[in-house]
């Protein structure tokens, strides 16, 4: 039986003037490598701005959750000047206003409270995912498994 | 007469988030911006350009810019002359590793030593190329009331300049 499974496409702003858009990249990372990994899919910001058509497809075809690091908010206005829709437009300031002792600091390399900001703004965002896209059920007759 | 940088140099990255070698193109973007060449040089967010950043576009117009791409895709190369202006010059990760012999970057969210080596070598090629397209001299030149948007460095009094090829 196939597998062919609605995914959530995550666009992070690639912002590179601020840690605001470190925690984007980063949040994005924890999603698709470590939270969500397959029922995600990672959508470079770079290649929505140029017009890539497998990245315009992708959005076009899968719900987006954009995770923005400033007002302008890039990653959102990217999806949709694609065609795709926004599912869900997360700013990283907000989540930072309701954790206010996660103040990231540096752009290049995070500091701690970054990268836990960075891992918060992710785990807030797997329930919006769930919601789109279920994960498997857990495969095996004796209900273990690790799906 | 004091001889005084005639321009800022924008420097681009297209940050590829897929790909190692955009985390490459990212953090040698960074490393110009803060320790090679912290005074000749701003960022410019590539997104911007679409997003309605209207004084990075005009920066870039007036301003010389490097480009940084991960991959052969360029898009901050294609995109930046496609919104703005064709970029003074450019550096391909891809290439700039196949050209000095370095093993393939790995690990887009932590680079491998091979990625860090990839930074190392991309951020100085790009100080090299910066200092071929900055200028000194006299030549007085008012200056564009150009500032960037929100998320950019700030950047103020940068006479522009003619766009000048170098590099690939």
């Amino acid at each position: 039986m196939s597998d062919i499974r609605r995914k959530v496409a995550i666009v992070p702003c690639s912002g590179i003037g601020k840690p605001y858009g470190t925690v984007s990249r980063e949040a994005a990372y924890d999603l698709c490598e470590e939270l969500r990994p397959d029922t995600t899919e990672l959508v470079a910001l770079s290649r929505l701005v140029m017009g890539d058509e497998v990245a315009r497809q992708t959005v076009a075809t899968c719900p987006a959750i954009a995770i923005d690091g400033c007002k302008l908010m890039c990653a959102a206005t990217m999806v949709r000047h694609s065609g795709g829709t926004v599912a869900r437009e997360v700013a990283v300031l907000d989540v930072y206003r309701h954790h206010k002792d996660l103040k990231p600091e540096g752009i290049a390399e995070l500091n701690p409270a970054g990268l836990q900001l960075a891992r918060v703004l992710a785990d807030e965002v797997t329930e919006t995912i769930d919601a789109l896209a279920p994960p498997l059920p857990a495969r095996g007759g004796t209900g273990g498994g690790d799906a | 007469m004091p001889n005084v940088p005639r321009s800022k140099v924008g420097i681009v990255a297209c940050s590829g988030e897929e790909l190692a070698e955009g985390t490459v193109t990212r953090l040698a973007a960074l490393r110009v911006l803060h320790e090679l060449r912290p005074h000749e040089t701003v960022t410019i967010c590539l997104p911007l350009f679409l997003a309605g950043g209207e004084n990075d576009r005009a920066f870039a117009r007036v301003h010389p810019t490097i480009t940084l791409d991960g991959c052969d895709l360029r898009c901050a190369a294609r995109a930046t002359a496609m919104h703005s202006a064709t970029p003074a010059a450019s550096v391909v990760v891809n290439d700039l590793v196949a050209e000095r012999g370095l093993a393939k970057p790995a690990g887009r969210r932590r680079l491998n030593e091979a990625g860090r080596q990839a930074v190392d070598a991309t951020a100085a090629q790009v100080a090299l190329l910066v200092d071929e397209l900055i200028t000194t001299d006299t030549a007085a030149m008012p200056a564009p009331a150009l500032e960037p948007d929100a998320d950019t460095t700030a950047l103020r009094g940068c006479v522009p300049r003619g766009e000048r090829v170098a590099g690939k």
